[in-house]
């Protein structure tokens, strides 16, 4: 009975997450037989060969050694030749290069946390600082990215900062935005009359801040640290474009921009968004953890 | 009718001068003018209020009437703007600071993080108790208001009531000789009012303190108070101070009594007054 319900608890989760998986794949397919076939007719026209019909023709479209877009089923067999075919040291394991681009972010992010809390607990304490500082942070992220990576490298590299921290500063450049414009909202969060008690409690400036602003900060904390942690990855990517391409995702997305190996840079994308899905959903865990232990219904 | 009423006539020549007997809460010409967008709003003016030590005194009036802006002043949450107040002999800022007061919200104000017990323990934890005091007091607080064996619930698992006896706990924890209650059972039904009353009389017996409590309701106010301050609208201030003389062991039958039932009528009386003022 208790069985019957779960499982049918289960279903009704789960069907609008496989019917939308299901409709993806479908325009996916649709897409890549429209998008490959003109490469195929040219070909053949060249060679003077009647084009094939019917299944014939789509089996062919969709199994190109370099298609405009790949299909799905080319993707999963480059991610699986890529990884459990391949031993982790190689160089051609995308395991190899996902943990390397991991690395980067989990450090970037974990960078852009701390610093992050820091300028907001800074701003909080002074309003000036409000003002003298957040213009600049909001500057920081319309600079493009991707512009400013290199020059970051090149710089610390001139001051004899090489190897991972390099790559991680970008991730952290990216990561504690969302962490300051979530922590300044969340420390101020707590319930006016919260702040009333803690006058009547004759509470030092420090004791409110412990006890009061940093609990109601908790959840907007890791709800910033979801975006934060997502951004990171991107960050980690992009830094490893201008290092010369010899390692992690981005490295695979570049290397393979070069080639024209457009389905290893697909299965690197898709490398990358699994790495974040699994990144975002372990600050899930996160997140109702402290909400449960913080009380909280859910 | 003045608005300036001493509460008790005996102390009204002397309450200024002479410091020989203390006043749990004595204002003099106290005004606070808020300044808005709008123009100053004169939220109290000329209030001249003297409250004894072990009073049980009600502010009533309708909404607007500054009851809870004093109550307020009195917890050096507002500072007024004119006129002076003392609080246990000393500035309303130096009783705050010497946590001579508990205060206790409309709402629970509890901390949704902490549980019931963490709740009532964080005044003493701010208070630099030891763990051993601070655990003494919660189960001796939690007693007092019924709450034993709810230690590890969070707020959102409890009743409005058992909430509001858990944030009068958590007042009465820091053992103050004042409790300053502004409507704390506006929000509960009457079932449950009647008996969180019945409750705080006899924890105002049981213990002695000097009560004030704001309230919008007149037989709450006559049948908790020793004095009942009925207060009047723009600008807020104090319209007449009755004395509520009913013996102190009370029970809610004592609501169908002439005697009450006669207070009950000045105090309506007085807010009707109040608002004739007004127009």
């Amino acid at each position: 009975m208790l069985m019957k319900a779960n499982a049918q608890r289960y279903f009704t989760r789960a069907w609008p997450v496989v019917s939308m998986l299901m409709l993806l794949l479908v325009i996916w397919y649709a897409a890549a037989v429209v998008l490959n076939a003109p490469f195929e007719r040219d070909q053949n026209e060249r060679n003077g060969v009647a084009n094939l019909s019917g299944m014939a023709w789509i089996s062919t479209v969709l199994n190109q050694k370099r298609p405009v877009l790949p299909a799905p089923h080319q993707v999963v067999q480059e991610l699986y030749d890529t990884t459990v075919k391949k031993k982790i040291t190689s160089k051609r394991s995308l395991v190899h290069h996902s943990i390397i681009t991991l690395k980067t972010t989990l450090l970037g992010f974990a960078l852009g946390t701390l610093l992050g809390i820091l300028l907001a607990v800074a701003i909080l304490h002074n309003r000036a600082l409000e003002r003298a500082l957040m213009p600049w942070i909001i500057a920081s992220q319309t600079v493009p990215i991707l512009a400013i990576a290199p020059m970051i490298i090149v710089v610390l590299n001139a001051v004899g900062v090489q190897g991972l921290l390099p790559k991680a500063f970008i991730s952290t450049y990216l990561a504690f935005f969302p962490i300051v414009v979530g922590m300044v909202k969340g420390l101020r969060a707590a319930d006016p009359l919260l702040f009333d008690l803690m006058r009547t409690y004759n509470a030092s400036d420090w004791q409110i801040f412990w006890k009061l602003r940093l609990p109601a900060s908790v959840p907007y904390l890791t709800t910033s640290m979801k975006i934060a942690v997502a951004i990171a990855l991107v960050g980690a990517i992009v830094a490893e474009l201008p290092t010369g391409a010899v390692a992690g995702l981005g490295a695979r997305l570049l290397a393979g921009s070069y080639y024209g190996q457009t389905i290893q840079i697909w299965s690197a994308l898709v490398m990358a968004s699994l790495l974040a899905a699994a990144l975002v959903a372990l600050l899930g865990v996160l997140d109702s953890w402290t909400r449960r232990r913080m009380g909280q219904m859910t | 009718m003045s608005s300036s009423v001493a509460i008790n006539p005996s102390f009204a020549g002397d309450s200024g001068a002479n410091g020989a007997v203390e006043m749990a809460v004595q204002t003099n010409d106290l005004s606070l003018t808020f300044e808005t967008a709008d123009g100053p709003v004169h939220a109290l003016s000329g209030i001249n209020l003297t409250i004894e030590h072990g009073d049980f005194v009600s502010f009533i009036g309708p909404s607007g009437c500054g009851k809870t802006t004093l109550m307020r002043v009195i917890a050096d949450l507002e500072k007024p703007t004119a006129g002076s107040i003392q609080v246990n002999g000393t500035s309303a800022e130096q009783a705050r600071l010497a946590r001579a007061y508990g205060y206790v919200f409309q709402s629970a104000a509890l901390y949704p993080w902490r549980n019931i017990a963490d709740n009532i323990a964080l005044p003493l934890e701010i208070m630099g108790l030891s763990a051993a005091e601070r655990r003494e007091r919660v189960a001796r607080n939690m007693e007092l208001v019924e709450l034993s064996g709810f230690e590890r619930k969070f707020p959102w698992q409890l009743s409005g009531g058992m909430q509001q006896r858990a944030s009068i706990a958590r007042a009465l924890a820091v053992e103050p000789q004042l409790l300053l209650m502004d409507e704390p059972f506006g929000a509960l039904d009457e079932i449950v009012r009647d008996h969180l009353n019945q409750q705080i009389l006899q924890l105002w017996n049981k213990t002695r303190k000097t009560i004030v409590f704001v309230t919008h309701s007149i037989p709450e106010s006559v049948y908790l108070s020793s004095k009942i301050v009925v207060m009047s609208p723009r600008p807020g201030r104090i319209h007449s101070v009755i004395d509520c003389d009913l013996p102190r062991e009370r029970d809610l039958s004592i609501r169908e009594t002439p005697e009450f039932l006669e207070i009950a009528r000045r105090v309506r009386e007085g807010l009707r007054e109040g608002h004739a003022d007004e127009s």
